[in-house]
């Protein structure tokens, strides 16, 4: 597949966005949809639907085939070494609540530490946060340097012997950080210590090797990757998915109910409680099938190159700040405009069918720590161009001519 | 659509030059106000007299050019009013704001209206109408003074 040819896979593109040619600079929030996905949706809703895993009529089985395939190219495509370490949620919020609260009811114990960072989404925060009142878990955050980037050392230096687990972003979905996960999972490890990965930002933008990096779990959000909403990807290892308790009690995690007692299901159903999201599941192949069709080495390739157009010109433009200047920087710049707020900068660019974020993006420990309440963020999917981040230029100095700037 | 529309001459000289953009001595109520969706902020502080009127209003925080300047206007228009017709002022505000043409208080003089209904252009921005709204909100918590945080998700 051309790379340069990509947008064509994406209807939305056809469309006018307010009588603009759409500019997307918003997909680390979530992507948009080619069309294969969108077709499979259809698909399965018009001439396959039926529930899985449950009954044994024709649909019933072909269905559960289906889910079950995409279990197995999720595994493929991150290298996990089984099968039943794939577990579907509803998101990769609820794949991250998912492992704070079963840890939290099986492992840890008052005054056990959590490390994360100063770079955490809230959703890598605020379920450990829960810990702290119902188990008296601390938590502790490990520190950016002025790159926005978090070196192993001020990981490695926050760690004591109360650390049982370090959450970590694998992408800063604000300052674009790649964080070196195998390295702090082999100094994690070396201590005990469980590593979990938000994973958000790195399923769309990095080459995925559970195997290789090693961790305990991995959060993916299928939605940013090309796929629908409303699915996530829990990757666990097998070994603690088998020992931790189920998370939501319901249909189809169940072995055997009694009115004295339940034993549940084997992996992965006794994670997954309840009717599924089973087209976006099942339209979810769809969606690694097309990764796959390019070739993440070549989505990186592309990212790369615009990453390092988007900070020349950028960097060129005299009111502009770019937010964290990361060794290695994946998927998003954001950035500030000196007299010009960011929400103001969002109203302004949309105008001409340019679509950024702007706020806190989720993260306001690390925008706290920036000293700014909010930022403006421009991040790329496999569609984007040049031209369009020429767009985000023109349009940042279109914002200075609005509020009489020089 | 109509960029002119939301960023009005008034709007970006008050967003730029914000008055009362400070804290008030001695002030009597206060209340703290934030947008969780984009963690702007916005303190207001009112000094009201024996004879209920604002003798002093001003506030802190940081915001959009929208929020700094609707802030702006609001305690430029407030100060010396009774809390009656603050209070009148307000409501006035926030229907227009959602639903009504125009201003129809008689407190308000025609210029200072004018100033208010440059506001208006928000309405065609459905997500920036509460950067127009969360200083008003949060002054009447202060005025309420219950020690309630306003929250625009609330």
């Amino acid at each position: 597949m051309n790379i340069n040819n990509i947008k064509k896979e994406f209807p939305i593109f056809d469309e006018k966005i307010q009588n603009n040619d759409l500019v997307y600079l918003d997909s680390a929030n979530s992507s948009q949809k080619p069309k294969v996905v969108l077709d499979r949706i259809n698909d399965f809703y018009s001439k396959q639907f039926s529930n899985v895993g449950r009954s044994i009529h024709y649909l019933a089985v072909a269905a559960t085939n289906l889910y079950e395939n995409t279990r197995t190219s999720v595994q493929k495509y991150i290298n996990a070494k089984d099968k039943n370490e794939i577990v579907f949620t509803k998101g990769a919020t609820e794949a991250l609540n998912l492992v704070a609260n079963t840890l939290g009811q099986a492992i840890l114990k008052p005054n056990d530490e959590i490390l994360i960072t100063e770079l955490e989404h809230h959703s890598n925060y605020v379920p450990w946060h829960f810990l702290r009142k119902s188990k008296n878990i601390k938590i502790k955050f490990a520190e950016i340097n002025e790159d926005g980037d978090i070196p192993i050392e001020n990981i490695e230096k926050e760690i004591t012997d109360k650390t049982k687990v370090i959450a970590i972003t694998h992408l800063s979905n604000v300052t674009g950080a790649v964080l070196p996960i195998k390295e702090i999972t082999q100094l994690a490890h070396s201590k005990g210590i469980v590593v979990v990965v938000d994973g958000c930002q790195g399923g769309p933008h990095l080459k995925l090797d559970m195997q290789d990096l090693d961790c305990d779990f991995y959060a993916i959000s299928c939605h940013k990757m090309y796929g629908p909403t409303g699915l996530g990807v829990l990757y666990g290892k097998k070994k603690w998915l088998e020992q931790l308790p189920p998370y939501q009690g319901g249909g189809g995690m169940i072995n055997d109910v009694k009115k004295d007692r339940i034993s549940y299901g084997e992996l992965p159903n006794k994670y997954e409680a309840g009717t599924m999201a089973t087209a976006q599941v099942i339209a979810f192949d769809q969606s690694i099938k097309f990764l796959e069709s390019i070739g993440i080495e070549n989505i990186i390739k592309h990212e790369k190159e615009l990453i390092e157009y988007g900070q020349e010109i950028l960097q060129k433009n005299n009111s502009v700040k770019l937010i964290g200047n990361p060794k290695e920087r994946g998927g998003v710049l954001s950035f500030t405009v000196e007299g010009v707020h960011p929400h103001d900068i969002a109203t302004i660019l949309d105008e001409t069918g340019v679509a950024i974020r702007a706020g806190h993006h989720c993260c306001q420990i690390l925008h706290d720590k920036l000293g700014i309440s909010a930022s403006a963020r421009a991040s790329l999917g496999v569609y984007n161009t040049k031209d369009d981040l020429d767009k985000l230029n023109e349009g940042i100095n279109n914002c200075k001519k609005v509020f009489d700037l020089k | 659509m109509n960029l002119k529309e939301l960023y009005q001459e008034i709007i970006l000289e008050h967003g730029k030059n914000p008055r009362n953009l400070r804290k008030t001595d001695n002030f009597n109520k206060d209340a703290k106000g934030n947008n969780p969706l984009c963690g702007d902020n916005v303190h207001v502080y009112l000094k009201l007299n024996d004879q209920r009127k604002v003798e002093d209003i001003s506030f802190e925080g940081s915001g959009c050019a929208i929020s700094m300047a609707s802030a702006s206007i609001m305690t430029d228009l407030i100060k010396g009013k009774s809390d009656n017709e603050a209070k009148e002022i307000i409501e006035d505000f926030l229907g227009m704001i959602k639903e009504n043409p125009d201003l129809k208080n008689k407190i308000l003089k025609e210029d200072d209206k004018t100033k208010l209904m440059c506001l208006s252009g928000v309405k065609q921005y459905p997500m920036r109408v509460k950067c127009a709204t969360l200083s008003w909100h949060t002054l009447v918590s202060a005025m309420e003074n219950d020690g309630k945080r306003v929250s625009t998700e609330d």
